[in-house]
């Protein structure tokens, strides 16, 4: 089992703070632009207005974190994962000036397994976290539904359990405790989140830049009760997702039969790095020949072919990394469950390696190294 | 009797410097084995891309054996200590799926002096290949 939600991480030092965990966040990241500490800060806002959309932007203005501000913090929804948009920010050196990013547990696993894939630079970002309640699928941000959901959203995470109607990935997900964050606000199960908010400390950076905050107190925490019923419900609706992916070469076929072949589940995987995608190449059309000599071997042929290769390729390629945010699901214009195949796939092949994605930015990806000695019962 | 009829495609991805040399040297003392190993010589079993096993499933293979030279003695010193980690990899995704090419695909360590052990390999291979039939994805229309 992934130890990425022990509890551990929660008898660090906290900040006890007389003020709701959303103003909190918001005052923390105000007060950082206003004394210069970081220069920008990567979090949600507000695109166009109150009727437009939501989307990731860099903000510079401490104003946006103002109570009717443009930035929106903390808010669940992932137009895209946010360790993608800094491995793009960083691609070609580390930047220049502390960042602060508010980024969901995935998201810094991204960001941290990008870092390792050599696709950006983690220094001088200063990565803020929260345990995480999950987000909700990118339709609800469509026409105003995200506003209304979100009272359910908080009442829900008050109670430790999780809204039903957030991504099926994240009602799975055993890694909602964020490992390696400077700074991680407590949200899950905080029955008070709206007039109190902890918020622990993992690094000296995280300590620093938390101290700027007024009314900090600090406390020790003991292990939360919370975080560990809430992981007990998720490995078990984990377990029960994992289930529903249909196997053996039927399974794949009916599977990927309704694939459009768009590419999009790719497109958003914050994993899939490469600029141009081995299956877009040019290596991937076909002469005139083979489509003869499939068909004469066959008899049918279906058109485009490779739809399985592709997403048989594509956990070849990533699986090993996936962090499990569940983009590709929520793009699919299909609905093929791909989240929850590629996280059991990727289960599967972690576990071979006793691998943790995104946790430790020192651990080598198991494809990048070898042992002299080991897996010796694979060659036979 | 349908055993018979059944000639396995296997596709071996073969070393230059060992497994290649010792097929070669099988073929020259005229040992005696099945003719289903369709080789394709790569430069080292670090060469096989996950992608070409799949590519040759995909395409109709009823096996595929990678064979290379022994862990310590790779002619680039550690080519076949990766394969042998991308071999792990694959093997976890068919498991994952439930996918019947696990069984149907296997590494081995054949070094250049041991033409029997070849011969040996192949045999095994060949054998189990009959024994679980034509790979069904041949027949797919609609991968």
């Amino acid at each position: 089992m992934p130890e990425g939600a022990s509890s551990s991480a929660f008898t660090s030092e906290g900040l006890k703070i007389n003020r709701g965990a959303v103003d909190t966040v918001r005052e923390l990241l105000r007060t950082l632009l206003e004394s210069g500490k970081v220069k920008a800060v990567l979090a949600l806002g507000r695109t166009g207005g109150d009727e437009g959309g939501v989307g990731y932007s860099l903000f510079r203005n401490p104003a946006a974190f103002e109570a009717n501000g443009a930035a929106l913090p903390l808010l669940p929804f992932m137009p895209a994962n946010a360790g993608a948009l800094l491995s793009r920010l960083t691609l070609e050196g580390p930047l220049p000036e502390p960042v602060a990013a508010v980024v969901r547990p995935c998201e810094l696993r991204a960001s941290i397994e990008l870092a390792k894939l050599s696709q950006g630079y983690l220094d001088n970002i200063l990565f803020i976290s929260s345990t995480c309640g999950g987000v909700y699928p990118l339709d609800a941000g469509i026409d105003g539904n995200l506003e209304e959901m979100l009272p359910r959203y908080w009442q829900a995470m008050k109670q430790g359990t999780l809204d039903d109607k957030v991504r099926p990935t994240c009602r799975a997900c055993n890694n909602f405790v964020p490992e390696g964050a400077d700074i991680t606000v407590a949200l899950l199960g905080e029955a008070d989140l709206d007039e109190e908010c902890t918020l622990y400390v993992q690094t000296e950076r995280g300590a620093d830049f938390a101290s700027c905050l007024e009314g900090a107190t600090t406390e020790v925490k003991q292990e939360n009760k919370v975080l560990e019923r809430s992981m007990v419900q998720r490995d078990a609706f984990r377990e029960e997702l994992f289930a529903t992916v249909e196997v053996g070469l039927e399974g794949l076929i009916r599977t990927f039969g309704r694939c459009i072949g768009c590419h999009g589940c790719k497109t958003v995987c914050p994993i899939c790095h490469c600029r141009l995608c081995h299956f877009d190449s040019q290596d991937c059309e076909r002469p005139a020949g083979f489509y003869e000599g499939e068909l004469a071997r066959k008899g049918g042929l279906r058109v485009p072919p490779d739809t399985v290769y592709f997403q048989l390729g594509r956990m070849a390629h990533m699986a090993i990394s996936c962090v499990g945010c569940g983009m590709c699901t929520d793009v699919c214009p299909t609905d093929i469950p791909l989240s929850t195949i590629f996280s059991k796939v990727g289960a599967s092949a972690q576990a071979a390696f006793d691998y943790h994605p995104g946790k430790d930015v020192d651990e080598e990806i198991p494809l990048r190294t070898f042992e002299e000695e080991e897996f010796a019962q694979v060659a036979t | 009797m349908e055993d018979q009829a059944f000639a396995p495609t296997i596709v071996g991805f073969l070393c230059n410097w060992c497994t290649y040399a010792a097929a070669d040297s099988a073929g020259v003392s005229r040992f005696k084995m099945p003719p289903s190993v369709m080789v394709v010589r790569v430069m080292c079993t670090g060469r096989v891309d996950p992608l070409f096993v799949l590519t040759a499933f995909l395409r109709g293979a009823d096996g595929v054996l990678i064979s290379g030279c022994w862990p310590g003695q790779c002619h680039y010193q550690t080519g076949n200590l990766q394969a042998r980690r991308r071999t792990v990899l694959l093997k976890s995704i068919f498991n994952a799926l439930e996918l019947e090419m696990e069984e149907r695909f296997r590494l081995s360590w054949v070094s250049s002096s041991e033409a029997p052990r070849f011969v040996q390999v192949v045999k095994g291979f060949d054998r189990q290949i009959k024994d679980l039939g034509p790979c069904p994805i041949q027949d797919e229309l609609f991968l």
